[in-house]
């Protein structure tokens, strides 16, 4: 008995070790951007401080810099702007497309995935330099536009990908009764499939938002002029000048950037990924 | 109410093989509990999916109530269909699902409360109706797919395997709920299984496929008593009919009626030597397995299926007088294994 207890505590123990030290390590970096933002620059450069607390008073005064003496404000704008346009632009193409791929297009279906899939493959540093002459003459160079025109070719590869996975785990009889119930293919598609399917349309939301904000190269390459910069190039660009780092300003401008992403995926992954189509079938 | 007409109905799925359905003639007749019964891979719910639209035939005509469908979508077609896995949608609540072909289809807001709570009554789930179909068990999401095929009163219903989900038990007191609604509601039913038993306690008639090809079409009684060839003879019945090879002839016999020579009268008897082997006992009845004794039968092994108030025992291995009555053979032609002319045979 007594032994069977300790073994039972012994697990416990271990299972709270691992969820802890884990839980540190993925909250760490955002304690460490939090305390780093309203820290003085006095108490930053001083290194006889304990880094991990606050040894002198807190300040505003790098978030004052940040959004007064910056276009922070404006980058995250346009990320935002460009974020949302080509998640529509990626629901648009890749919802009926992945729905093609898994469903009317037989044996050729599973091959066009594999080789679309294939393209998101190739990295944006060989594609940029072809790409820019491309931006160039359609004369969007310097513009969010050439972003939100670029954005998409490895979005929708991805997204497309990610959604016939979903579709394909939608039983078809699904469909059959929808159509026999009355409606198109088209509007058991708008009608069944798409409701159904909402954790992975929202998995695609999530991740192709996030691939937006994260990109670096096309942004950086495409735009120069620094009221049109996307968040990720503007903050490491305006925010270093020669070596030096204005600490302060570049941890409030990440925590601020990053959160809002953070919350998203833990408001919405964890609800709908699981057991969302439990009972259509036995 | 209406008619379901095939002519000529063939599928063909990859060139250049044989049919998954083929030539296929067949008419419902008016508020009919039409079987269509057959192994797996025999056609039958390619044939249904044809009906109903789902697949496109490579030729052939389909019609239903005397209008050429062929060529139209499901939803035009006017029919219910019962999936095999009932194919509730998940996301919505029991009412919607039932509410769900009346909003494809366009019929006025203000009818779908009433005719929601008269399909749920058909069935007795008003109490489900906010319920979601993962908070059902398997009897009552049957139900539910019966009610929202029910809900549109369709000309035809079309059911595919809806019982092969529930377990033994919930599937005899399904059947009876079925024939019950079948005799109430009077539409015309199409009903796919591969069950001999499902198929002859509901069916008004039976069709019986074999690779994509109809053997035979005809009532509970007619296949099992007069089987057309010697696929329904052994298809049919558990366990199957007794085929013996006989000259130019199969001769085809029944378990149940072949017994110890002393239970059939002497005029009407075909005998056999019986070599029993071992026996099963299943409570009402006994199955008797053994062999032809005769060198020219080559110990063809047949089945004997005897009531257990026959008070009789046998030693294993030993030779017993059987009996076969002369109005209980069944004769097929060798070659084309189909029903043949009776004659008068003796084997002793």
């Amino acid at each position: 008995m007594a032994r069977g207890r300790v073994r039972e505590l012994l697990v416990e123990g271990g299972r709270w070790a691992v969820v802890v030290s884990f839980s540190v390590a993925l909250a760490f970096p955002f304690y460490w951007m939090l305390i780093t933002t309203f820290k003085q620059d006095a108490d930053l450069y001083n290194t006889a401080n304990n880094p991990f607390i606050f040894n002198l008073k807190p300040t505003l005064v790098h978030l004052q810099v940040l959004f007064r003496d910056t276009m922070y404000l404006r980058w995250a704008g346009n990320t935002a702007l460009v974020g949302a346009l080509v998640v529509l632009i990626t629901l648009v193409l890749s919802l009926p497309a992945a729905y093609a791929l898994a469903r009317l297009t037989g044996k050729w279906g599973e091959r066009m995935g594999i080789a679309m899939f294939l393209t998101y493959l190739v990295p944006p540093t060989l594609l940029f330099i072809p790409l820019s002459r491309v931006v160039a003459l359609l004369g969007l160079q310097d513009t969010i536009w050439s972003l939100v025109f670029v954005y998409p070719s490895f979005t929708i590869p991805f997204s497309t990908w990610l959604l016939m996975g979903f579709f394909k785990s939608i039983p078809r009889e699904l469909e059959d009764a929808a159509m026999v119930d009355g409606l198109t293919r088209f509007g058991a598609f708008v009608r069944l499939v798409v409701p159904i399917s909402i954790s992975g349309i929202l998995t695609v939301v999530i991740f192709t938002f996030t691939l937006v904000t994260q990109e670096f190269v096309y942004a950086l390459t495409f735009i120069a002029p620094e009221r049109n910069q996307m968040v990720g190039v503007g903050v490491p660009t305006f925010l270093i000048r020669g070596d030096v780092y204005f600490w302060g300003e570049l941890m409030a401008a990440c925590l601020i950037t990053s959160l809002p992403i953070a919350l998203l995926y833990n408001l919405f992954l964890d609800r709908f990924i699981a057991g969302f189509t439990v009972g259509a079938i036995k | 109410m209406a008619v379901v007409e095939t002519k000529g109905l063939t599928k063909v799925f990859k060139k250049g093989e044989l049919g998954a359905v083929n030539d296929v003639n067949l008419t419902t007749q008016e508020g009919e509990f039409l079987v269509f019964l057959g192994p797996s891979g025999s056609g039958k719910t390619t044939l249904l999916r044809m009906i109903a639209g789902l697949e496109t035939p490579t030729s052939g005509q389909i019609l239903i109530g005397g209008q050429d469908v062929t060529h139209l979508s499901p939803r035009e077609r006017r029919i219910a269909m019962v999936f095999q896995s009932y194919a509730l949608y998940p996301h919505l609540t029991v009412y919607k699902n039932i509410a769900f072909p009346l909003k494809a289809q366009k019929v006025p807001k203000e009818q779908h409360k009433q005719k929601v709570e008269w399909a749920a009554g058909l069935l007795g789930i008003e109490k489900l109706l906010h319920r979601k179909p993962r908070e059902l068990s398997g009897g009552e999401r049957q139900r539910v797919a019966l009610a929202r095929a029910i809900v549109r009163e369709p000309t035809v219903f079309l059911l595919d395997e809806p019982l092969s989900n529930l377990d033994a038990k919930l599937r005899t007191s399904a059947r009876e709920e079925l024939e019950q609604f079948h005799s109430r509601v009077k539409t015309t039913t199409i009903y796919v299984t591969h069950d001999q038993v499902e198929a002859m306690a509901l069916g008004d008639r039976i069709v019986v496929l074999h690779q994509g090809v109809v053997r035979q079409i005809g009532t509970p009684k007619e296949v099992y008593d007069d089987p057309a060839d010697t696929f329904v003879a052994t298809f049919l019945g558990s366990p199957p009919m007794n085929l013996i090879p006989e000259e130019r002839d199969i001769v085809g016999f029944r378990p149940e009626h072949l017994l110890p020579a002393s239970l059939i009268s002497p005029d009407q008897r075909v005998s056999m030597h019986f070599h029993f082997s071992h026996e099963e006992y299943l409570g009402a009845e006994r199955i008797l397995y053994g062999s032809l004794a005769d060198k020219r039968f080559e110990a063809k092994d047949v089945i004997s299926r005897l009531p257990s108030r026959v008070e009789a025992s046998f030693e294993p291995g030993s030779i017993v007088e059987f009996a076969v009555p002369r109005n209980e053979l069944k004769f097929f032609d060798r070659a084309t294994e189909k029903r043949s002319e009776p004659r008068v045979i003796s084997w002793q």
